[in-house]
């Protein structure tokens, strides 16, 4: 892969005289210059509220918008960008199927997920289950962190409302076979609706709703070189009409009458109020520049970066890596341990020399309960990430080791 | 660098007062679930004079990163022997001056912990 550095302005950051080595892109990631700029373009050029301005700016503006959307639809295989709901993050855009559903009459039925769900994922679920007394299943990985499509057979049955599941593991990188997962599904139980939690998926591999034949998508713009504030909730269309509309207010209607309102179709009706136009104008950006690597190059650089980093630590005495051995089994995030040092203070140390990581439960604490592990320490990669940043790690971690022995 | 000072590292490697009280008159379990830190405080308290208790033993158990339990080590030490009300009123302020550091806003609910578990603690008592 050609190197991006150059269009990353936060990598010639110094702190204290050193560069800044982030490994933390699972969490959020640094952003383009061709981003930034495409935000600030509509901040300084045509800067309008959308959809109901008569006016030059504001036609830009909407434009703009849905320019943007239709990226984003053909980015992931979508069949019409009607399907591409804009929400503030993954996280809501769960909540608006979650929503969706409470409103729909759920007795006797399961809701299932998966252990190794980020909280978004998951507390969602676990919560409209105790609110309508129904059971809520949850599926277990094995000792490689996998799930087994064996018990897939067994767990989704005819109850099963909605499976939600990741496509990867922010933790364990565990990538899982989601068309399979569908299949399965789908045949123990046709009615099942399957959600993808795609956040770790849709920046850093070449996706295909259509080929994965999930129901509803979730991903967000800010782990794949966008903009906070944007999330987007990809669902079947006949889906989208049913589902009742999470939010009410502006630009969300058809007709409003004093005693009634029309709401407007899909996406529309999930978009109440002024959206975030320049984070969404920026995400559009982010989907040409990551277009414009190409996935599969993106995909081989962090299997190529993820190989060499399993490598390296495992000459790390004390290290355990948690999730599949092979590099092409996962994506590009490490979750580790290092005996007698807790995961704070690697993290901590790691930081005088501007080697960014996460420490904790990274928003997966079922999946830490389920492995007996209060905390692990997480390093991720994405476009920018160089073979040399790891070593910095590895170097990082040799340090701690002498410190703590 | 300066928060891994051998004192504080000593502490973590060598806890003071770690283990069990055969009959404690309280024990007080808390945790900081974001980082998985756990410290336990077990206290027998004694009657000093008419109008003061003091701490005649303390232990701690748990586990965590080493701020919170050097911090837990330290304040065992600290505490031993003196009245409530001062061990009430301490703060934040003086578990950075006990640790000698300065805490960055991330690691202070590490360092804290201990100090909420014994107020928990002595509150009881």
């Amino acid at each position: 892969m050609k190197d991006v550095r150059a269009d990353f302005p936060q990598l010639n950051r110094m702190i204290h005289g050193k560069r800044l080595i982030y490994l933390d892109s699972t969490a959020t990631s640094l952003k383009p210059r061709q981003v930034i700029a495409k935000e600030q373009e509509y901040y300084t050029t045509y800067c309008a509220n959308i959809f109901r301005g008569i006016y030059t700016t504001s036609e830009e503006a909407t434009a703009a918008y849905e320019l943007a959307r239709t990226k984003v639809a053909r980015f992931i295989g979508a069949s019409t960008s009607d399907e591409i709901v804009f929400t503030r993050n993954a996280s809501e855009s769960i909540n608006v199927v979650m929503n969706a559903l409470s409103r729909t009459n759920l007795h006797g039925c399961e809701i299932a997920t998966t252990i190794m769900e980020h909280h978004s994922n998951f507390v969602p679920w676990q919560q409209l289950a105790l609110g309508f007394g129904v059971t809520f299943r949850v599926w277990n990985v094995d000792a490689s962190g996998t799930l087994s499509l064996k018990d897939l057979e067994k767990f989704v049955t005819k109850k099963t409302k909605l499976l939600a599941v990741t496509a990867v593991s922010n933790v364990l990188g565990t990538i899982n076979p989601i068309r399979q997962i569908c299949h399965i599904a789908k045949r123990m139980n046709p009615h099942c609706l399957v959600l993808v939690d795609a956040a770790q998926a849709v920046p850093h591999m070449k996706i295909n709703v259509k080929d994965w034949d999930a129901d509803i998508v979730a991903f967000s713009s800010h782990k794949m070189l966008g903009p906070t504030g944007v999330g987007v909730l990809w669902g079947k269309k006949e889906l989208l009409e049913e589902f009742s509309p999470y939010q009410y207010g502006g630009e969300m209607i058809k007709e409003v009458h004093v005693d009634r309102t029309v709401f407007a179709d899909p996406p529309h009706k999930f978009e109440a109020g002024t959206p975030h136009i320049a984070g969404v104008i920026g995400l559009g950006a982010a989907v040409d520049y990551l277009e414009k690597i190409g996935m599969d190059a993106i995909r081989n650089h962090e299997i190529e970066i993820s190989d060499y980093a399993l490598k390296a630590l495992a000459t790390v005495k004390g290290i355990t890596v948690y999730g599949p051995t092979n590099a092409k089994d996962r994506g590009g995030v490490i979750a580790f341990t290092m005996k007698g040092t807790h995961a704070h203070d690697i993290a901590q140390l790691l930081n005088e020399d501007n080697v960014c990581i996460r420490a904790g439960h990274h928003c997966a604490m079922p999946l830490h309960e389920f492995l007996k592990i209060p905390a692990t320490a997480r390093a991720s990669f994405y476009v920018y990430t160089t073979k040399s940043d790891v070593d910095a790690l590895v170097d990082g971690l040799e340090k701690i080791k002498k410190i703590f022995q | 660098m300066d928060l891994y000072r051998e004192l504080i590292l000593d502490h973590y490697k060598h806890p003071r007062n770690f283990g069990h009280l055969e009959k404690p008159d309280v024990v007080v379990e808390e945790g900081n679930v974001t980082c998985g830190d756990r410290i336990v405080m077990e206290i027998k308290s004694k009657v000093e004079s008419r109008k003061s208790k003091v701490i005649e033993a303390i232990r701690f158990n748990g586990e965590g990163c080493a701020i919170s339990q050097a911090s837990a080590s330290m304040l065992t030490e600290k505490v031993k022997g003196m009245k409530l009300l001062p061990i009430k009123k301490m703060s934040v302020l003086d578990i950075e001056t006990m640790l000698g550091v300065t805490l960055t806003p991330s690691r202070v609910k590490c360092a804290t912990l201990p100090l909420e578990v014994l107020h928990k603690a002595i509150a009881t008592i």
